[in-house]
């Protein structure tokens, strides 16, 4: 251990945000258990407000910057102030980067069902509420980055490169992909088109994937992994090479998302093999992650946040091999706009992100409330088996889904016309998303469970034991 | 995308991969060969970090998706748009203008067949209705419905009711060529009322209850007759050379209810039926089109064939 030192630690912005990971987690997973029951049910679309063109987009703000943002500024917070030995260097900053952050969100859920949309994807927002993330997206960098320099240890922790290169990547991809022009205070049109349009909106849209929900959340695997474990990381060397490997070549794998489109021919081929040499890079990360864990095995019994860390990398290396190579251009012939890419999104997204998240949030909970553990390790073991079921049951009926829907659109009859029509390419769907849907209730009701156990932990914590919390290196 | 553009793209993405590499082997070559306790002296907040070496596998993975990529960019577009497209020398266009080529020399013949036999006569040809099924569902239900029912805007084609006229060459003809239904916007020309007026006076030539006295039913009338009688006909029986739906026969586009018609008087409406000559070619529009003249007009023999049964004949 290092000497303790009486750091007064800035806790109070981790605790907000600690929270609303759990709320907007809960929320966005609602309304994507929704969106579900929509394509199950199509009766539940009650128009304009409810539809599902609305609250798809809502279900992926929510989730993406509402949860996974809230979980990476918590996190990131969290973890910047204790390798560094430094408080953040501005309270007040902070203080707005959660306020700021939250109205954004809150934002989201209101002029997204009121059909306000810029149609770019991860994009969606207008731009007034583009030009409040852009700000509070400085504040942000501006707190993070100031708090580096005023570290006490020498040397910067390899989290902390994630979380800058995720800061940095935002920033910029945010403002490219939303220059626009505005028309009224609703709508604004962007000044790219055409092709030149899709290639920047999936520059963006592919390292909101890369920076924000990878880079960001390897900055969380590289804190807590070690910490729950109590093992040193396997190897420095490892993670300085996939870290600059994975920065240096994840912003050029978009084009993958426009095979056989409109893009030219050889930005689709670079965009192919980027996204091939990908591969090794992404596991250099869970290579780091999983072993760290040996020689720790055993706690894996008893330790249910461990469970989730573990299971987090496994989903992590998963989805990693599966995204390069549904970008060979052969494989994604048949994958393409089929459900096996939502299938591969939530993988990443429930299997990793959200998995990653909740162990990191009941390791940080607890700390940052001064308290000793979670309420209920119990309940902590009971939401593993409901996120792990849930997952597994919505990326196995979207694999499902997803193939029978690629080769049904491929069949042609006797006479070369198409075998089948899209209609019946949606019938075969109907059995795997009700498998989906069940799945994402699992997942869910698995959140539930975390909001009554934090409840639980935090209620009636008193201003003293924040304080104690805080002074504790 | 300028010569500028995809110079910026290459350079950057060649010195992005120039040093990584030279990253991994540089690391590579200082690293220690094997596996160890020994940490590098940093510790951040109780967290270690050992000096083992990066796995061998691991290495060989990354330099394997590496050899794949340089010998892929050899074969294929990409490295240098323009000046050097790959040496197998492919393209994307031309791999579909070939695939096009392969495709209509092996189905093109199984289409032609059809083409000298009339749409009438091929009502008794189970299987070239079949065909011309297939064309529709994958073509033609997206707008008219999987059983060609319709829906709003988009008429249905099992009705009997023809815009275009319902004999086999108008049907082609709607098919190859497409079709525009335009019914002009009232809404500058007409006042509240005028519209009330006229669209219930419409409302009643189809027979529905309409909620207008015998005064304003007069006013309807009147108007109608100067403005709308021109393409709809005097009687409201429609003028199939415009396009201009029968108003008579209780069959709507857009909706009977009064809000409705209203709304069609005050803003117009337009049909846009899309040309598919150039999509489909003639083959398969005179096969689609005896499907579609089908619908309303009864074999005269029993051509409910199963698919299936179609399947196998086909199959030789």
């Amino acid at each position: 251990m290092t000497t303790v030192t009486n750091t007064h630690y800035n806790y109070k912005v981790v605790r907000q945000f600690a929270v609303m990971t759990v709320i907007w987690g809960i929320v966005g997973m609602a309304v994507g258990l929704f969106i579900a029951a929509q394509l199950v049910w199509p009766e539940l679309n009650f128009e304009p407000y409810l539809t599902f063109g609305r609250l798809r987009p809502l279900h992926t703000n929510a989730v993406i910057f509402g949860f996974g943002g809230s979980a990476l500024f918590a996190t990131s917070y969290y973890i910047v102030q204790r390798t560094c030995q430094a408080r953040l260097i501005s309270d007040r900053l902070a203080a707005f980067t959660f306020w700021g952050w939250t109205l954004v969100i809150v934002l989201a859920a209101i002029t997204l069902p009121l059909g306000m949309t810029s149609s770019k994807e991860y994009a969606e927002l207008e731009w007034p509420i583009d030009i409040l993330i852009t700000v509070v997206w400085v504040v942000y960098a501006i707190v993070f980055f100031g708090t580096i320099m005023k570290r006490k240890i020498r040397h910067i922790y390899v989290a902390n490169w994630f979380y800058g290169a995720f800061i940095i990547t935002i920033a910029i991809l945010h403002v490219v992909n939303n220059m626009e022009i505005p028309v009224t205070l609703y709508k604004s049109y962007s000044v790219y088109s055409g092709a030149i349009d899709a290639t920047i909106q999936w520059w963006y849209g592919h390292n909101a994937v890369g920076f924000f929900l990878t880079a960001g959340f390897l900055g969380m695997m590289y804190y807590f992994v070690p910490k729950q474990a109590e093992r040193p990381i396997y190897s420095y060397r490892l993670s300085i090479v996939h870290f600059w490997a994975l920065i240096a070549i994840y912003i050029w794998a978009g084009p993958h998302h426009l095979h056989y489109t409109a893009l030219p021919d050889w930005a689709q081929s670079l965009g192919m093999i980027m996204s091939l040499i990908l591969l090794a890079p992404s596991w250099g990360g869970m290579i780091n992650g999983v072993m760290t864990l040996s020689g720790a095995w055993h706690k894996l019994r008893t330790d249910p946040i461990l469970r989730f860390l573990v299971v987090s990398l496994s989903f992590y290396g998963m989805s990693t091999f599966e995204g390069p190579m549904m970008a060979i251009k052969t494989v994604n012939a048949l994958s393409h706009y089929t459900d096996w890419t939502i299938g591969h999104v939530h993988s990443g997204a429930l299997g990793w992100v959200a998995m990653i998240s909740i162990g990191a949030m009941y390791h940080l909970i607890p700390k940052v409330f001064a308290r000793d553990g979670m309420y209920s390790t119990g309940l902590i073991n009971t939401h593993f088996w409901l996120a792990t079921i849930g997952t597994v049951l919505y990326i196995v009926s979207m694999w499902v889904n997803g193939i029978t829907q690629g080769l049904m659109w491929q069949a042609v009859n006797v006479d070369g016309t198409l075998q089948y029509s899209f209609i019946e390419s949606v019938q075969a769907s109907s059995a795997g998303y009700i498998v989906r849907m069940v799945g994402g209730g699992f997942f869910l009701a698995g959140m539930l469970v975390m909001l009554c156990n934090v409840w639980q932990t935090v209620r009636g914590i008193g201003q003293d034991d924040v304080e104690t919390a805080a002074t504790s290196a | 995308m300028s010569s500028f553009w995809s110079g910026w793209v290459l350079i950057l993405t060649l010195s992005c991969l120039a040093l990584i590499v030279y990253l991994l082997l540089s690391t590579w070559k200082v690293q220690r060969k094997d596996t160890t306790e020994e940490t590098v002296g940093h510790d951040f907040d109780g967290i270690q970090e050992y000096d083992n070496p990066m796995p061998m596998w691991w290495i060989g993975l990354f330099v394997g998706t590496l050899i794949f990529s340089a010998i892929y960019l050899i074969l294929y577009p990409g490295i240098w748009p323009g000046k050097f497209d790959g040496i197998l020398g492919w393209s994307s266009t031309a791999e579909l203008k070939a695939a096009q080529l392969k495709h209509s020399r092996r189905y093109q013949p199984i289409f032609e067949q059809y083409t000298a036999t009339s749409i009438e006569d091929l009502q008794e040809n189970p299987k070239a209705l079949a065909m011309g099924k297939r064309i529709f569902l994958n073509n033609c239900a997206p707008c008219h419905s999987s059983d060609a029912g319709g829906t709003f805007g988009f008429p249905d084609l099992t009705d009997h009711d023809w815009l275009w006229g319902g004999s086999p060459e108008e049907i082609k003809q709607s098919v190859l060529h497409g079709r525009i239904g335009q019914m002009p916007a009232w809404g500058m020309a007409l006042d509240g009322a005028d519209i009330r007026n006229v669209s219930a006076w419409v409302r009643s030539l189809s027979g529905l209850t309409v909620n207008a006295n015998a005064i304003e039913m007069e006013q309807g009338k009147a108007l109608y007759s100067k403005t709308c009688a021109v393409c709809h006909d005097i009687e409201g029986k429609g003028n199939k050379l415009l396009g201009a739906p029968n108003l008579t026969d209780d069959i709507w586009l857009y909706g009977s209810s009064q809000p409705l018609v209203e709304y069609t008087v005050r803003k117009g409406r337009t049909g846009v039926m899309p040309p598919w000559n150039e999509v489909l070619g003639p083959e398969k529009v005179h096969l689609v089109s005896a499907y579609v003249y089908g619908l309303s007009n009864e074999p005269s023999i029993e051509s409910s064939t199963t698919e299936s049964s179609v399947e196998e004949k086909t199959n030789k």
